[in-house]
């Protein structure tokens, strides 16, 4: 029911959620972030269990934060990604394990972009595309078959709205818009929403 | 957890709850333990098919089936917060108390509407309006409702998994309270939105209180009305209209037509009870009464409690009114053309 979606290019990581937070069958809220800022150039994004994404991810950003105020820089992505991925691992065969999915983008001096996949059963990867849901069976394809490591941003971004129709067109559900970020050597930027054309989408940003 | 190791968190916790319940540590507040579901003071023989995913937490089988019928609802508008619910509260198809009251005054200007099971709602809203109370009373300024809200949150989040069904929405009116410059930074850090941290901010009340020009405009920002949904899943969500219950599908067809930020407060009043009404009307666990709850800078008000049946009746009544009105015009509408077919030509 929730999309993620992440595109590295060669000095930048594009990255993409969808807006909605559901109940059941009802959406609550049509304009809702799902990405947590970890440091000035990494973000988590965090779909699944409803109260498990968040708690987990604040956990996550107030951990990286503390390892700054400690030590007085900042975690790199890889470092941040490895520390997630260890969280999740040492609470999934607890008693309360965190039922989320994961992609950790980031922009590294020494290492460049990042971006970094994880999942509910712990695992990790480093991965030039990636995406989350249901949407990432109809959407990899298509970043299979486009996606080149020498990508432009404008060409990044192509892709992306290239993804996000074929959702509009063949996805069951309804994901009105998607939230976009952009981060590269000068930090995270916001870009524009992408919306679904000539409906009404702006109407429901009132609520 | 290494804020845990920072603040000593689980030395704290550590201790006998029961018998430090008078201790006076900040960190230390009184809420009940998980484990005294482990003790059912009821036990029936048959079990209660728990096919609850993703949980392994134990789960005890209720000594009888809890329902959570209701239709709760609670939007924001340039007159303030509105809160509207009925008043049923069902047990398993029968109506175990007609005249609940579902929304429920936390302080002076926080109220929160329940959902759920009606027990653990009382219970949770009791604790909450506690720990608020001390936050005031040790800070000498009232808690904001984000911050309510993610206090409830984490209150309940020991008991996700387990049969506990909380589901509220805090409708609050914040500010009017921020006397010293020292507690702005406690107010920034209980409301800073958490997906996006402003890490040039101070964290806590030991750091340094850097201010810049633009915290007079932060106070103003941070009064005002507020909405937030707290869910016993883990749910936490700020929005400006909610509906929640079995009703709410019905609820949210009648609000996101009706409902718009220049509404006066009583064409506010009247949605929110149409959207009530309709609810209870295709809903079979809601019904009865509807309450309505008008929270503004000076507080809330409470609107007497109506009858939906009388309501009911009247709109039968209009609609007999209207096909009435409307058959005499066909009949006379006919009867001139009848006149006219039969004048000679």
């Amino acid at each position: 029911m929730e999309y993620l979606i992440g595109i590295q290019g060669p000095d930048f990581v594009l990255v993409a959620a969808d807006n909605v937070a559901a109940s059941s069958i009802i959406q609550m809220k049509h304009d809702y972030d799902k990405m947590f800022k970890l440091s000035e150039k990494i973000l988590l994004l965090c779909v699944g269990e409803a109260g498990d994404t968040v708690q987990f991810a604040e956990y996550i950003q107030k951990n990286v934060q503390l390892y700054k105020m400690r030590n007085g820089y900042e975690l790199s992505p890889t470092a941040a990604a490895n520390f997630t991925r260890k969280n999740l691992a040492d609470y999934l065969r607890s008693r309360t394990p965190y039922h989320v999915n994961l992609l950790l983008a980031g922009y590294d001096e020494a290492e460049g972009p990042g971006l970094f996949y994880m999942d509910y059963l712990s695992s990790l990867a480093k991965a030039p595309f990636a995406a989350h849901g249901y949407g990432a069976f109809l959407t990899l394809s298509i970043l299979d078959r486009y996606y080149r490591p020498d990508l432009s941003r404008d060409d990044a971004v192509d892709l992306l709205k290239k993804c996000v129709e074929e959702l509009s067109k063949r996805f069951i559900l309804n994901l009105p818009s998607f939230t976009v970020r952009l981060i590269d050597k000068d930090g995270i930027h916001d870009m524009e929403k992408l919306t679904l054309s000539g409906e009404m989408s702006g109407f429901w940003f009132w609520f | 957890m290494a804020l845990e190791d920072l603040c000593h968190f689980r030395d704290i916790f550590q201790e006998d709850i029961t018998t430090e319940r008078f201790s006076i540590n900040l960190l230390h507040f009184y809420i009940p333990e998980v484990e005294y579901l482990d003790e059912s003071p009821i036990q029936f023989a048959f079990p209660l098919p728990t096919n609850l995913p993703f949980t392994s937490s134990q789960t005890v089988p209720l000594p009888f089936p809890m329902a959570h019928g209701t239709t709760t609802l609670a939007f924001m508008f340039q007159g303030g917060v509105l809160a509207a619910a009925d008043t049923r509260s069902s047990c398993s198809g029968l109506v175990a108390c007609p005249a609940s009251q579902k929304i429920l005054p936390i302080h002076s200007h926080l109220v929160g509407t329940t959902s759920g099971t009606s027990a653990d709602c009382m219970l949770w809203k009791r604790i909450l309006a506690r720990e608020l109370r001390l936050y005031q009373l040790r800070h000498s300024r009232r808690l904001s409702t984000r911050g309510a809200a993610k206090l409830l949150s984490h209150m309940l989040h020991p008991f996700k998994g387990t049969e506990l069904c909380v589901a509220a929405t805090l409708c609050g009116w914040d500010g009017g309270e921020l006397e010293d410059e020292c507690h702005d930074h406690e107010e920034s850090a209980g409301t800073t939105k958490t997906q996006k941290p402003d890490l040039g901010m101070t964290v806590g009340p030991s750091q340094g209180s850097s201010f810049t020009p633009q915290d007079s405009s932060r106070k103003a920002r941070l009064s005002g009305p507020r909405l937030f949904y707290v869910c016993s899943d883990g749910t936490r969500l700020e929005g400006m209209l909610f509906s929640v219950g079995s009703g709410s599908p019905y609820a949210y067809s009648i609000l996101d037509q009706g409902v718009r930020w220049g509404l006066t407060v009583e064409e506010a009043t009247s949605v929110a009870r149409e959207a009530v009404y309709r609810a209870t009307h295709r809903d079979a666990y809601s019904g009865n009464f509807v309450d309505v709850f008008h929270i503004t800078s000076k507080g809330w008000t409470r609107r007497k409690r109506e009858d939906l049946k009388e309501e009911y009746y009247r709109e039968k009544e209009r609609q007999r009114l209207e096909r009435k009105t409307q058959h005499d015009i066909l009949r006379a509408n006919t009867s001139i053309y009848s006149q006219c077919l039969a004048m000679p030509s």
